[in-house]
């Protein structure tokens, strides 16, 4: 990073003093310096613990006293902790809860709310339904927590006594004490807590379509799913692209969720890797290993980024 | 084309699946204010029979909820303030300024902003220990502001490199510095953004978790979502107690939910696509 910056400073000088300025250049009046703070509290906030992390994840270290060198042997261990293997196969169950189903009724909401809703019945119905669909987005999912597990509770939960109260009680199940169905069960509260934010996506995306495309469409006969597959998904295909992309991330990091909900529990049925980091940081006081995890997790999901990044970058040219 | 008959169908439809997204929160509004009694004698799904709020009292005064607000309040304004303030001057280098290898710094901003925070957490809390900040709301709102300030200085980057170059020319001409020409020209013009950021970074403080969860350990450095997630945890609370609980965290997001609605919508739709 210094050295970014060391070089956009001499750079940034040269190009004005040359180019764009029109009076010479006084001393400390660089574009460059504008970046110094950010560069500076990125480094003590962001680079310095980064590295920290990644070089303790090289070491077998209790968190007190010196760290001890071993080697690669904490991701040994990582290849062969099936725990830690568990918690990557939830990540996927997440990705799906979190990232693809809620972008699939994203975009059919989206759609349907756009282009049926506001067209039929004005600007004001479609505010409000969109407005119920976002709303969990805006809750700390502390709080989302502690609703769901008081709704899910097998005891007295509004869930089983709704199923009691229209004759269901043979549905009646413990949502997220039994260990067939915990993943399930937060997957689905996953999905609640996430669709807003594609819903949300996708209608400011929509407002770029030009109507016309979708009226002459409608006057050659195409019926609602056609205008959807050939105007619609088409059209707002950027935002199909970083919403997954935004949602797969996010779904790899779930943290708060897993943390009031389940614990992670029970019997480990709902841990997933930034969980498993946190305990072995903080219960099990193995840093080391805990290091280790939390590298892997970052290597995945930096590289996610990066391609990201990359594909967004093929769009915009 | 499309008849009445035709129409409403999807619309209730429309409408049950939205009712479905707040269901939750009016069981809890209805269960926060029955009293233990009712709610031991009749269950969840009930109509309450009067208006208790013993049981929002009760966890008030219990975990200090009022203390716990002026926390969340103070940490996610500072970070707000303080992370806009750092995104405009790395942005103003960015975007207008137009530094050599701008690229590459908006990229690493973005990975920052990325990292998993587990990827910094021990560090974090070993250092903050270091030196002496660990469990204030100084090195939270030190750290978010950074982490917050790595997203903004992605959407004003983009934002800052559209912006009108005769503008900024023509102070310059006529003698500003380019400070002036940041708080002077910049700044006013890109309030609308500024705004919007401000907003996003309040909420997404307010309901963060995992760094204020090992970072705050007192409780009276406590944030409301900490203190609700531990609370949770513990699950000490009765049923009336826990709804109470639920409600008191609700209420302030569902607040900014209704004052900000606008500028979160613009402001996903700004920082979705560029």
């Amino acid at each position: 990073m210094t050295v970014t910056v060391e070089r956009g400073s001499a750079a940034g000088g040269k190009r004005h003093s040359g180019g764009a300025a029109h009076r010479p250049r006084r001393p400390g009046d660089s574009y460059a310096l504008f970046l110094l703070p950010g560069a500076l509290a990125f480094l003590a906030v962001v680079v310095v613990p980064f590295l920290m992390n990644t070089g303790v994840s090289f070491t077998d270290w209790q968190g007190v006293g010196g760290p001890e060198w071993s080697g690669l042997a904490n991701y040994r261990e990582l290849a062969g902790d099936e725990d830690f293997w568990a918690s990557f196969r939830h990540s996927l169950f997440m990705v799906v809860a979190m990232a693809a189903v809620p972008t699939a009724l994203g975009l059919v909401l989206a759609a349907a709310l756009f282009d049926f809703v506001g067209k039929h019945f004005g600007g004001r119905v479609t505010a409000v339904l969109r407005a119920c669909f976002y709303l969990p987005q805006v809750l700390p999912i502390a709080v989302a927590g502690i609703v769901w597990s008081w709704i899910l509770a097998p005891e007295n939960g509004s869930l089983n006594e709704s199923l009691k109260a229209v004759g269901l009680g043979g549905w009646q199940q413990d949502w997220l004490g039994d260990p067939d169905l915990a993943l399930y069960t937060v997957m689905a509260v996953m999905v609640w807590v996430q669709l807003g934010f594609p819903l949300v996506v996708f209608m400011a995306g929509l407002q770029r379509v030009d109507p016309a495309l979708y009226e002459a469409a409608e006057l050659d006969g195409a019926g609602w799913w056609r205008r959807f597959r050939h105007i619609t998904l088409p059209q707002i295909r950027p935002e199909i692209h970083v919403v997954l992309l935004w949602c797969t991330i996010a779904a790899l990091k779930v943290f708060g969720a897993v943390y009031v909900l389940t614990k992670g529990g029970p019997g480990g049925a709902t841990d997933v890797p930034s969980y498993f980091s946190f305990t072995t940081f903080f219960e099990k006081t193995q840093v080391g290993y805990g290091a280790a995890i939390s590298t892997v997790l970052t290597v995945l999901v930096l590289a996610l980024a990066l391609v990201g990044l990359k594909l967004q970058e093929r769009t915009d040219a | 084309m499309t008849t009445a008959l035709r129409r409403y169908p999807v619309l209730i439809a429309l409408c049950v699946a939205a009712l479905f997204m707040i269901v939750p929160f009016l069981i809890v509004a209805l269960n926060a204010v029955k009293s233990p009694a009712e709610y031991a004698q009749n269950g969840p799904l009930s109509l309450p029979e009067g208006f208790h709020t013993d049981g929002v009292r009760d966890f008030w005064e219990r975990v200090d909820f009022g203390r716990k607000l002026v926390n969340s309040v103070l940490i996610s304004g500072s970070v707000a303030l303080l992370a806009v303030v750092l995104s405009v001057l790395n942005a103003y280098a960015i975007g207008i300024g137009r530094i050599r290898g701008r690229t590459w710094v908006l990229a690493f901003f973005v990975l920052a902003n990325v990292l998993p925070q587990e990827a910094l957490v021990y560090p974090v809390y070993y250092l903050s220990k270091e030196v002496g900040l660990y469990d204030t709301r100084l090195s939270v709102i030190i750290v978010f502001t950074v982490i917050q300030a790595a997203f903004g200085t992605y959407l004003l980057s983009s934002v800052l490199g559209q912006f009108p170059r005769e503008i900024v020319e023509a102070a310059r001409i006529d003698g500003a510095t380019r400070w002036q020409v940041l708080w002077r020209i910049v700044v006013p013009v890109s309030r609308p953004t500024l705004g919007v950021l401000l907003v996003f970074f309040f909420i997404w403080t307010w309901n963060e978790f995992l760094l204020p969860l090992v970072m705050l350990i007192s409780n009276d450095n406590q944030t409301v979502s900490v203190a609700l997630g531990v609370l949770q945890g513990q699950r000490l609370m009765d049923a009336t107690m826990t709804n109470a609980a639920a409600l008191l965290g609700l209420l302030p997001a569902l607040v900014f939910f209704l004052l900000f609605q606008r500028t979160l919508t613009r402001g996903i739709a700004v920082g979705a696509v560029k």
